[in-house]
């Protein structure tokens, strides 16, 4: 990916912009280029979106395709399903991932299960858009993360970037896939800069994760908010450890091949990922990277994510139990 | 011929045909569970025919349908093919979904059959979706889902109906009152008199229909499909009609006496349509009996060729997950099968 900031509209052309930003580019881009594609979700139109992500994308596509839904996720999510199944590209919004329980069961028995049940002659090509993390002062019934959940659960593709370039060229990827893609957005990045590139034509392949920043001896596999924090710290830590950080940018299909060569590499690794750690997108990571390089560890492997609570409301309480750059850095502390 | 034309004298002959066919297509899955040929659980129409194909006839080839656990007759009203659908109950190869559906969950989305559905009150939203496909797409098509009166209570039917209705789009939502949601009856389970009446808080047309007469659930459908495909929206009928078997095959049927049963099955659907076609000269006595032997003479045949159609490979089992190549599922499946031993988990290339 080029961080080139060259003027001209070459395909090499980049433009710093925020991650929410980098949604609605993507969101645009594909309503543009496909009009089979549309968005759905509460208060995605005229409001442009809880978190303004959608923001003024009705202006330019009409109510038709920037459809304000009643307060219904079964029902929406449902009409989701049955659109995908008949021909079209829908984007769902979940506003928050919290409220999937609302509608698992259109996710779990209809979105990830047709396609199998029915002998794989169904495309489901449909994007869940949905909001997770704590930060916010929000509470329990507007801070999880649930990503894990869904990326354990077949039939469902996992994405959950930690980039503003991640984002969109991810989310493209998302809406031009023929299967259901779940795709998780932080929130408390929305605001977060990058250098995204402004070709039409940029993807990113699903199931593939990027070395963010090279390092010799220590691994940080980080999501989401944790990518742009462990960055940081390992800006901090240069000269006395040298990091490496990777943003697995999808959950599943996780990339084990890229987390396994930079352990062989470092022989030490770090996830840092902001859901439960108990069964986890932690434990999964570690596995897969047991069952590879077992040989190459010369420390075990640590987790960095939130003590299998609830994310509390005050912000004393909150603070307590999200994962921040010193738990990374503890974690480091920990094997170097 | 997949739609049928039941104002003509061939579409009326062809509606009986296809009652008939589930009718000696169900009764004959019936017996092979009984016999222990068929896996899993069976969830028979009989008694429901001028239902699915009353509504059917009323739909244009390409429209779309939504079905339920009991699927069977409206895969058969929708034109499926009783052979493929037979292979799918024994989980074989050549079935609508190569056995990875079985009798709860046939689909041939080509045929506009949206799939049969293990859930209960999961195909409505599912219709609502189609019949957004439709409106966004400008296409002249209608979704029309199947859901039973137990159905009525689950949520995401109401929500469903609710967005078709807010959006107006051509969909059409058809309750198949047959009195039972399991063991439970309908007023058990419903504080209304008819349960068209929820069509009131919608704002929508709502009617209830002899789902025993196939001419009536016909005009109804028919009516609500022209409101559809003019812009005017959803339609909601509930048609009262009576399963002749138990919720399932094996059940016991406590709730209810043989005579319950046999009050329903003197307004039987199949036997009034016929009687009515003989008096206006149709069909005659011995068209019809040879027609009845001929549809049971095909569902022998399915039965037989579902027989010796071959099980899908066992590594079938790892494919249709996704259109797209994901490794986690080649790799992991040949870590499962290696050495012909399955369970093995080891295999890391470190070893
Ligand atoms: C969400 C859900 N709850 C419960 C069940 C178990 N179940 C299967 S069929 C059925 C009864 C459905 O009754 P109704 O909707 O009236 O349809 P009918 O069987 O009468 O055709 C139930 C409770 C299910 N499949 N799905």
């Amino acid at each position: 990916m080029s961080t080139d900031t060259a003027s001209g509209t070459g395909p090499a052309d980049t433009k710093e912009m925020t991650f929410r930003e980098a949604i609605r580019l993507a969101l645009r881009e594909e309503l543009e280029r496909d009009e089979n594609v549309f968005v759905m979700g509460e208060d995605v139109g005229k409001f442009g979106g809880v978190y303004e992500v959608t923001g003024d994308l009705v202006e330019q596509f009409g109510e038709e395709r920037l459809r304000d839904t009643p307060i219904s996720e079964a029902g929406f999510m449902g009409a989701g399903v049955g659109a995908a199944a008949t021909g079209t590209r829908p984007v769902v919004e979940i506003m928050f991932s919290d409220f999937i329980g609302v509608c698992s069961e259109q996710i779990i028995n209809q979105m990830a299960k047709n396609r199998y049940m029915f002998g794989g002659k169904t495309e489901m090509p449909i994007t869940v858009r949905t909001t997770e993390g704590g930060g916010s002062g929000a509470a329990s019934q507007h801070s999880g993360t649930l990503h894990t959940w869904f990326a354990h659960f077949p039939g469902v593709m996992a994405v959950a970037p930690g980039t503003p370039a991640a984002a969109k060229g991810l989310l493209k990827s998302a809406i031009r896939s023929n299967d259901p893609v779940i795709f998780f957005e932080n929130k408390e990045i929305y605001g977060q800069t990058g250098e995204v590139p402004l070709d039409e034509d940029f993807t990113l392949p699903i199931g593939e994760a990027s070395v963010e920043r090279e390092g010799e001896d220590v691994t940080v596999v980080a999501t989401q908010r944790m990518v742009g924090e462990s960055l940081e710290l390992a800006e901090e830590l240069e000269g006395q450890v040298s990091v490496e950080v990777i943003d697995p940018r999808s959950l599943y299909p996780l990339d084990t091949d890229t987390l396994v060569e930079s352990v062989k590499k470092t022989g030490r690794l770090v996830i840092a990922d902001e859901s439960p750690l108990s069964y986890g997108t932690h434990a999964e990571i570690g596995m897969r990277v047991m069952e590879n390089a077992f040989f190459s560890l010369d420390a075990p492997i640590q987790r960095v994510g939130v003590a299998d609570v609830h994310i509390p409301f005050s912000p004393v309480l909150e603070d307590e139990v999200l994962p921040h750059a010193s738990d990374v850095e503890a974690a480091i502390n920990r094997i170097v | 011929m997949v739609v049928i034309d039941i104002e003509t004298e061939d579409g009326q002959r062809e509606a009986l045909r296809r009652m008939q066919t589930i009718r000696s297509f169900d009764s004959k899955a019936g017996d092979l569970f009984a016999d222990g040929e068929l896996p899993g659980f069976v969830h028979l129409y009989v008694g429901e025919e001028a239902v699915g194909v009353g509504a059917c006839s009323a739909l244009e080839e390409n429209d779309y349908i939504t079905s339920t656990h009991r699927g069977h007759g409206h895969c058969i009203a929708k034109g499926l093919d009783p052979k493929q659908m037979m292979s799918e109950l024994y989980g074989k190869s050549g079935g609508y979904c190569n056995g990875k559906g079985g009798s709860m969950h046939i689909a041939d989305v080509d045929a506009g059959m949206l799939g049969a559905n293990g859930i209960v009150g999961a195909g409505p939203p599912l219709a609502t979706g189609a019949a957004l496909t439709a409106q966004l797409k400008g296409e002249d098509k209608v979704a029309l889902a199947f859901f039973g009166d137990g159905a009525v209570a689950q949520g995401q039917v109401h929500e469903a109906i609710n967005i078709a209705a807010t959006w107006n789009l051509p969909a059409i939502f058809v309750v198949e009152n047959n009195q039972y949601g399991e063991a439970t009856p309908v007023e058990k389970q419903h504080n209304v008199q008819n349960l068209s009446e929820t069509a009131e808080a919608y704002n929508i047309p709502g009617f209830t229909v002899d789902g025993m007469d196939i001419t009536a659930v016909y005009e109804a459908v028919k009516e609500a499909r022209k409101r559809a495909a003019d812009g005017q929206g959803p339609t909601f009928i509930e048609a009262e009609t009576y399963r002749y078997h138990g919720h399932f095959e094996g059940d016991q049927q406590v709730y209810r006496t043989q005579e319950d049963v046999d009050i329903w099955k003197d307004r039987d659907a199949i036997e009034t349509f016929k009687t009515r076609l003989i008096d206006a000269g149709v069909i005659t006595e011995d068209e019809y009996d040879e027609m009845k032997a001929e549809i049971d003479e095909e569902i022998e045949d399915a039965v037989a060729e579902a027989k010796e159609a071959p099980y899908p490979d066992p590594s079938e089992a790892y494919e249709d997950m996704f259109s797209a190549t994901v490794p986690e599922i080649s790799q992991f499946s040949s870590q499962m099968r290696a050495d012909g031993g399955r369970g093995r988990t080891d295999g890391g290339e470190d070893q």
